[in-house]
């Protein structure tokens, strides 16, 4: 079990690594090459070639939790979906209109959230 | 498919590594050893070829753009320009690294390093050839969905960290585009699993070859989802509104320069090259062509697929507007999302069918393809006219410009 997993994901684990060992390289590569002389100018943030003006961190918008939070039902949906699409066939066609009753219920959610006006980007 | 197992059999670059295996196997080094040296040894080709492509499609994809917007593109360095990303690549090192006083330090450094190494784990796993993988996980397809989702949250950081409102904006605009998509891309996913009932790349490749047929036919909704949601989710251009320059300067990556802005551009490339290889396994049939893998080796039967996947992604960026954020939420979670989950429940259905009745699978197979092509045309047509679209009522015969202008006037060379 042990040796089957470690014969998978050391690739894995190698690919993981040379990742890092690549972006390191790069950074250092540009560290070399690079001039370094930060300056006043050079520290401000860009707008535009205008001073900043107020502070960076913008508030945002409610719509954006919105979204997020319907992300999480569905993408929890998916994570139940994910074992049930590779088991179903074994236990039956019982299994499939349960999920199908899962499904449903889960597009009211959708047709719910969608008459709420969720969806309307604002 | 008769392998030869010699080391110089160039169909599958896997038998050359699994003779060295074997050599080392003798010499009588400890077993986890060979394992290791095999993996580094697939994982350098992996990343030669990786920015070796890259760096050809830095080339491919200006030089496209510029023959579809009528333009010349890079010709000066080298041979047709062909140099042009090598100079790219040497003033992108040369460049200052600026970190902006206002930045959240650690954030700023983490985000694109954070980008770029999910994306080259992510190639890890994808099936070149029967025995060239580097990882052959039995969760394959689970695992580049993870993997390649947790750049969003760097996306987020970048734009967090540096403290700039532009920034700020492209990242929260990206966060919501790729959360939205993401779930269009998973649900796409899923019917493939569902019809194969393996989430094993290699597995659903041999599925197709088994059946001499491949996934494009029995789930083109699904591809059509897919594709979709994969342009958006690697940010090209017609849905880039995470980085759109004409609105929200470069949206999170605004404030890197040096190669730290190169690895933004790394990821997006890498990126891309996972999500073409990934249709190309999944709907394409990987390394098979029904049988002439015998003859050609298999990992150029599914580079050149690869590489057709990502033409399509420039051709789209040259042929598409960008297109609003409204738009694009709109379009994946009420047109996309529910068209998924249905392709997701007809293929469940198909099966149960298939299991029940215990027909053979050259007569359901055939059946099926057509059925799921009908269906697939029918539900896009029937839901966009549903939605209203397909009916224009305020929309001009002749395009704005052309109204306006009353005519395009193009003035003849000799009079220039």
């Amino acid at each position: 079990m042990v040796a089957e997993l470690f014969q998978q994901y050391v690739g894995v684990v190698v690919a993981t690594v040379a990742g890092f060992v690549l972006v390191g390289a790069a950074l250092f590569a540009n560290r070399l090459l690079a001039p370094r002389q930060a300056t006043r100018a050079k520290g401000l943030t860009y707008e535009c070639g205008m001073l900043p003006i107020g502070r960076g961190r913008l508030q945002i918008h409610f719509r954006y939790y919105l979204f997020a939070i319907l992300f999480l039902v569905f993408d929890i949906e998916a994570v139940f979906l994910f074992p049930w699409a590779l088991s179903f066939l074994d236990v039956g066609a019982m299994a499939f209109y349960e999920m199908l009753l899962f499904i449903i219920a889960l597009g009211f959610g959708l047709y719910y959230a969608w008459r709420k006006g969720v969806l309307q980007w604002r | 498919m008769t392998l030869l197992d010699s080391w110089w059999d160039l169909r599958d670059l896997g038998h050359a590594v699994a003779a060295f295996l074997e050599w080392l196997g003798d010499r009588g080094v400890p077993s986890w050893l060979p394992y290791l040296v095999s993996t580094l040894v697939g994982l350098m080709a992996l990343l030669l070829w990786a920015l070796l492509s890259q760096l050809f499609f830095i080339w491919a994809e200006r030089r496209l753009l510029a023959r579809i917007q009528v333009r010349l593109g890079p010709n000066r360095a080298g041979p047709f320009g062909l140099l042009q990303p090598v100079a790219d690549a040497l003033k992108v090192l040369s460049k200052e690294m600026i970190t902006p006083r206002g930045a959240d330090k650690v954030l700023f450094w983490l985000a694109p390093i954070g980008v770029v190494v999910p994306a080259i784990v992510a190639l890890g796993v994808i099936p070149f050839g029967q025995r060239m993988v580097l990882a052959d996980l039995n969760v394959g397809l689970l695992f580049i969905v993870a993997v390649s989702s947790t750049a969003t949250l760097f996306v987020f950081l970048a734009g967090w960290g540096s403290a700039n409102k532009y920034s700020l904006l492209g990242a929260m605009r990206s966060v919501a585009m790729l959360i939205s998509y993401e779930v269009v891309q998973v649900l796409a996913l899923l019917a493939v699993a569902v019809f194969v009932g393996s989430i094993r790349l290699g597995d659903i490749v041999s599925w197709q070859g088994r059946y001499n047929t491949w996934l494009i036919f029995l789930q083109p909704l699904g591809l059509l989802g897919f594709l979709i949601a994969s342009s958006v989710e690697v940010n090209r251009t017609p849905s880039d509104i995470a980085e759109a320059e004409s609105e929200i300067v470069a949206g999170y990556h605004t404030e890197y320069g040096g190669i730290r802005w190169g690895m933004f551009q790394m990821a997006e490339y890498i990126a891309g090259f996972v999500v073409a290889a990934t249709v190309a396994v999944l709907w394409l049939g990987g390394w098979t062509l029904w049988g002439l893998e015998e003859w050609v080796p298999g990992w150029l039967i599914f580079l050149i697929k690869l590489y057709g996947v990502f033409f399509l992604f420039i051709w789209l960026r040259g042929t598409l507007p960008r297109l609003r954020i409204d738009q694009l939420m709109g379009f994946a979670w009420k047109f996309l999302l529910p068209l998924m989950l249905l392709n997701v429940l007809l293929a469940g259905l198909e099966m149960v069918v298939w299991k029940e009745t215990e027909a053979p699978a050259e007569v359901v197979l055939p059946i099926w393809a057509v059925g799921n092509i009908a269906i697939g045309v029918g539900l896009v047509v029937g839901w966009a006219l549903l939605m209203g679209h397909l009916r224009p009522r305020n929309r001009p015969a002749r395009s704005l410009l052309v109204r306006e202008v009353g005519q395009i006037y193009y003035r003849p060379l000799e009079e220039v």
